[in-house]
């Protein structure tokens, strides 16, 4: 079984768009969206959820307001800010101390210390993860909660179940939808993967950017290639990006044109190759070129 | 608080912002959800039109994994310093192995197995409490450094960013950093990264107004709903910049009507802005044509604001 990868660096660059057209020319695949605070494969694949499962990401303190004698001693050891004496009064005290649902980090060192026990920790559902169905094969996906911690963590899950999916239907080949960035979801949906396509732009913050997540590939040794979408929009940082990625020892397997006929086919929920046009072409050659994937 | 002169300070100050058209000092957090839409476009320009206002501007760059601010502004960096955070250092002579530091760590990041404590840096999230609980005093916590604080000077623009090292998974402290080195200023100008989760929290939450920036697609339209669910969870007021205004459909314009929420500018979709940009050119210095409506968008910005935050007693 081979997994890809498809990451930018810097957002926007037309990740979401090429995943979509390769689960299209893919024979047997499940894809899988691991950008899970921005979901939008979705959008385009229309999956028909057939499976739901909740996620928990972690625990949260709360504090029970009867019980709290308002010691302070959470405040004092929170390392987050998370904890304001401006909770409701009980009765003894007029007021108590609260928590912060969003600065609380979850590391439960107030619960462990609260000498009243008035401090209530349980796992709580951030995230729900999806099995689906598409027209290209099965897909998934999830959605982490709004403002929630531990991306990586339903980023990995995610992974897994594309990969347990695959091997039990026999799918050689697991598509990875990433998200922008390098830090806590990238790392996650490149650890340990067989192949990774970088999809750039041929813009100053898109060179910038493509040296950084190419430095991260690197880092976790990770076979990296990539592909400059929209390249005909500074055809002279395009052809920078080459060079660079060529020093870099990254292989270039494709370049996508700018062609307004791909948001066309965003708006329809169709892939660009499922469409007659010019970038229809180009990802397909990508696709084609791209080292022990395509045909 | 001011115990001497108890409001002369405070006049100045005010005549001041005033004076370069402000009613308070504000804070202007600029996020969207969905990456690529134009943040920085949007961050660098208000900051130049706004320093050109005579206004005092700083500029922090949170998107700390992929900070672009830099290319535009040009700013001269005059100081760097490492960024870190605190992991714990288990002393093996004093440790007795009684495991309650593995159980209270909510990460992972401290493990008792067999005749060893190990740490795993990249997963501690410094809350001190394997320190805490260690009952032979055997756990000291020391830095580890995790990214870069940059600060320095674009022409009249104060510029900080910061630059989360390539391996490490947790931008958060490197974001706190960046906006505890912010110099005092009119308007503080926070390049907020994309998603919805905790960098971006943790980058606008002590905002006076966040300006979500979008596309007219459906992609765009997806991420900006998610990028509202996530300002209104935060209490924080907002409004919308359409940039390529005119490449897609109308779902965003009909989706802000309906959830009440201030169009407070457009950026037509013109190739001349894309090849500016390409080349790391201010719009407003490439295209001056453009001033105008940056202009325009940050006083909607700031009569917004003050709008949303009357006076407190």
């Amino acid at each position: 079984m081979q997994e890809l990868v498809v990451i930018s660096g810097k957002g926007g660059t037309g990740k979401t768009s090429i995943v979509a057209s390769f689960a299209a020319l893919a024979d047997k695949c499940v894809v899988a969206d691991a950008d899970v605070d921005a979901a939008d494969l979705h959008l385009v694949l229309e999956p028909t959820i057939i499976q739901r499962e909740k996620f928990s990401g972690g625990s949260r303190a709360r504090i029970m307001s009867g019980h709290c004698t308002a010691c302070g001693k959470c405040e004092e050891i929170c390392r987050f800010d998370a904890i304001t004496y401006d909770g409701p009064g009980n009765g003894k005290i007029s007021k108590t101390y609260r928590i912060d649902p969003i600065a609380c980090e979850g590391c439960g060192v107030c619960a462990y210390f609260c000498a009243e026990k008035a401090i209530d920790f349980s796992p709580v559902v951030n995230g729900e993860m999806f099995v689906s169905e598409t027209r290209c094969g099965p897909m998934v996906h999830a959605r982490l909660g709004i403002a929630e911690e531990n991306s990586g963590k339903l980023v990995s899950l995610v992974r897994t179940r594309a990969k347990a999916i695959a091997e039990e239907r026999k799918l050689d080949f697991v598509l990875i939808d990433g998200s922008p960035g390098i830090g806590c979801p990238v790392i996650s949906s490149i650890t340990g993967a067989d192949h990774v396509l970088i999809v750039a732009e041929p813009t100053l913050s898109g060179l910038h950017d493509l040296g950084r997540v190419a430095d991260l590939t690197r880092h976790f040794d990770i076979e990296t290639q990539v592909c400059i979408n929209k390249w005909d929009i500074n055809e002279d940082l395009a052809s920078e990006i080459e060079t660079q990625a060529r020093q870099r020892g990254l292989r270039v397997a494709g370049k996508v044109r700018y062609d307004p006929a791909v948001t066309k086919a965003q708006i329809h929920a169709q892939a660009i190759v499922e469409r007659r046009c010019d970038a229809a072409d180009d990802v397909r050659d990508l696709w084609k070129h791209l080292r022990d994937i395509g045909d | 608080m001011n115990k001497g002169n108890p409001n002369s300070n405070q006049r100045q100050q005010s005549e001041r912002l005033r004076q370069v058209g402000l009613e308070q000092a504000l804070k202007i957090a600029i996020a969207s959800g969905k990456g690529g839409t134009g943040k920085t476009t949007v961050a660098t320009n208000l900051a130049h039109v706004a320093s050109r206002n005579g206004q005092s501007v700083v500029y922090l760059d949170c998107d700390v994994e992929e900070p672009n601010g830099h290319i535009f502004l040009k700013p001269e960096i005059t100081h760097r310093e490492p960024v870190g955070m605190l992991i714990p250092r288990v002393d093996e002579e004093k440790c007795t192995l009684c495991g309650n530091c593995g159980e209270i760590c909510q990460y992972s990041a401290i493990v008792c197995v067999g005749q060893k404590v190990l740490v795993y840096p990249e997963l501690c999230h410094a809350c001190g409490g394997c320190r805490l609980v260690c009952p032979e005093d055997a756990i000291a916590e020391v830095p580890r450094e995790m990214g870069f604080l940059e600060t320095g000077q674009a022409g009249a623009i104060q510029f900080v960013q910061g630059l989360l090292n390539v391996g490490e998974a947790m931008s958060p402290p490197v974001i706190k950093a960046v906006k505890a080195a912010a110099p005092e200023a009119d308007l503080a100008i926070t390049d907020a990264p994309p998603g919805t989760s905790c960098p971006v929290i943790e980058s606008i939450r002590d905002s006076d107004f966040v300006v979500l920036v979008t596309e007219p697609t459906p992609f765009g339209l997806n991420d900006l709903k998610l990028a509202v669910e996530m300002v209104r969870a935060l209490k924080l007021p907002c409004g919308v910049v359409i940039n390529r205004a005119g490449i897609g459909d109308r779902g965003v314009h009909s989706y802000c009507q309906k959830a009440r929420i201030k169009m407070l500018a457009e950026i037509p979709d013109d190739r001349q802005i894309a090849e500016a940009y390409s080349r790391g050119e201010l719009i407003c210095d490439a295209l001056p044509d453009y001033a105008a409506s940056f202009a325009e968008l940050l006083q909607n910005v700031c009569e917004r604001t003050v709008l949303k935050s009357e006076p407190r007693p």
